[in-house]
């Protein structure tokens, strides 16, 4: 381990780092909304490890001069990953839209936009269900 | 002077990040959400993607901060008391993280001119681009020209997205109900 | 939003300034970052901020939720309506040399028209979203805030 090879890969250990402080937000979180700002988080890091693939050093954006006169010595950077994650951002806000609909609509049915106390009133929907089941049953199951 | 750049604004990322996991206030949670959306967007500049960072910062910072405020508003304020601390979900994440650490190894350092991603079609792009086209913008050209494809899915994506939303929360099932209470 | 004055001044003087950007950042996408997908999202943001501060009523008025969804289907329309159009002409889906003479014109208008298209089905997308969220009545009181 160098310190160049320390140096290139640096950035993508730090993508990895926040990619997995989004991560760890949505599974140890149980509030929704703030599940979806943790997966927003882990969208955002994928992206720029993406770009970051693209990235080439002492390049510039790949824009040419309007008049098409271009300088061979100029370096552009890889224009395919900007255009890949460009039109994935604008399906994630989308997306996300979605999923802050559905937490509303959550909201509207259970009250609650908590994991724990959807959980239990789950449960408690499945006993009663059972219960009625078990009666209807001749108490039998 | 590059690498600086990057480490600054990875420090403040991941305060963000941390603080977004400490808050229970889900008005503050939100609003850093698009600090961090501002930031990511000032990163995408120092990698070249002037495109994306411009997407970035109109969608992060602006629409998606917007949806989340609107559904704090038709939800909660604040976040329940946090669960007692379970390892597991940490050991998950650690044991990803390093899984995908290990992975990165392999890659080709970054920023390097003779990486794979950079010799097979990326230079073919930006070699044709202007006589196929004679857009400047090599963004542009591909994709709406070169992976016109691609584009059109997206587009029915976000279509397919905003009819699923209008579906869930967007007064049709509503309307619905009326007309049936109307016939009773 | 009655008593925040300074944010309905500012708001009046910053609106206009934000569509006039979304509408260069659309049609001078092929020449500097830009596009239909950044034009949608400003363009979207600006009637959003409207919303927000002078009340979902008045930018109601302004862009009626029965045209923006049709808004937003003729924008997908116009982006594969392209495609049909050079198919009509004899090339491949979504191959705009066939929409004038020389094919680097042809390819210009094509690019115009799909971002066009893009960007009409982005802002009105957007758009919607909000005014299904707005359209809820809200939980939190103003003052809770």
């Amino acid at each position: 381990m160098t310190l160049e090879f320390i140096l290139g890969h640096l950035n993508y250990w730090l993508f990895i780092i926040l990619m997995m402080t989004g991560f760890y937000i949505v599974v140890s979180r149980g509030n929704y909304v703030k599940k979806i700002v943790g997966l927003n988080i882990f969208q955002v890091s994928v992206f720029m490890f993406y770009i970051s693939i693209g990235k080439v050093q002492g390049g510039t954006a790949p824009i040419f001069p309007v008049d098409l006169n271009i300088d061979p010595n100029v370096v552009y950077s890889n224009p395919l990953p900007h255009v890949l994650i460009l039109t994935a951002i604008v399906v994630g806000v989308a997306t996300t839209a979605l999923g802050l609909a559905l937490v509303v609509r959550i909201r509207e049915e259970y009250g609650s936009i908590e994991e724990d106390d959807i959980l239990e009133i789950e449960q408690h929907i499945q006993a009663e269900e059972n219960s009625e089941h078990g009666s209807a049953m001749g108490g039998r199951a | 002077m590059d690498v600086l750049i990057n480490l600054v604004l990875f420090g403040m990322m991941v305060t963000t990040a941390l603080a977004i996991l400490r808050m229970r206030r889900l008005f503050a949670v939100v609003m850093l959400s698009g600090v961090f959306s501002l930031l990511s967007a000032l990163l995408f500049v120092t990698l070249d993607a002037v495109d994306v960072a411009f997407t970035e910062a109109a969608v992060g910072a602006g629409i998606s901060t917007v949806l989340l405020l609107g559904t704090m508003a038709l939800t909660s304020r604040k976040e329940k008391m946090p669960r007692k601390f379970s390892p597991i979900p940490l050991l998950v994440v650690v044991v990803t993280g390093a899984v995908l650490i290990y992975g990165t190894l392999d890659m080709p350092s970054f920023g390097s001119a003779d990486s794979p991603a950079q010799t097979h079609v990326a230079a073919q792009y930006l070699e044709r681009t202007p006589k196929d086209t004679g857009v400047p913008n090599v963004v542009t050209a591909i994709l709406a020209s070169y992976r016109g494809y691609d584009t059109f899915g997206e587009t029915v994506v976000v279509f397919t997205a905003a009819v699923g939303v209008l579906i869930l929360i967007g007064g049709f099932a509503r309307r619905r109900d009326e007309e049936e209470e109307g016939t009773d | 939003m009655r008593h925040h004055l300074i944010l309905r001044v500012i708001t009046k003087l910053i609106v206009p300034p934000i569509l006039l950007f979304a509408l260069y950042v659309q049609f001078h996408g092929d020449y500097s970052p830009g596009g239909g997908f950044q034009a949608g999202v400003i363009f979207a943001a600006a009637l959003i901020l409207f919303g927000i501060v002078f009340g979902l009523r008045k930018v109601k008025r302004v862009l009626p939720p029965w045209l923006v969804i049709r808004l937003a289907a003729f924008g997908v329309l116009l982006y594969g309506g392209t495609g049909v159009v050079s198919l009509f002409v004899g090339k491949a889906f979504l191959d705009y040399s066939a929409l004038a003479a020389y094919p680097k014109d042809g390819q210009h208008y094509g690019i115009i028209a799909v971002e066009l298209g893009v960007g009409i089905a982005v802002a009105t997308v957007m758009v919607a979203i909000y005014y299904a969220f707005a359209s809820r009545p809200p939980r939190i009181n103003d003052e809770d805030w």
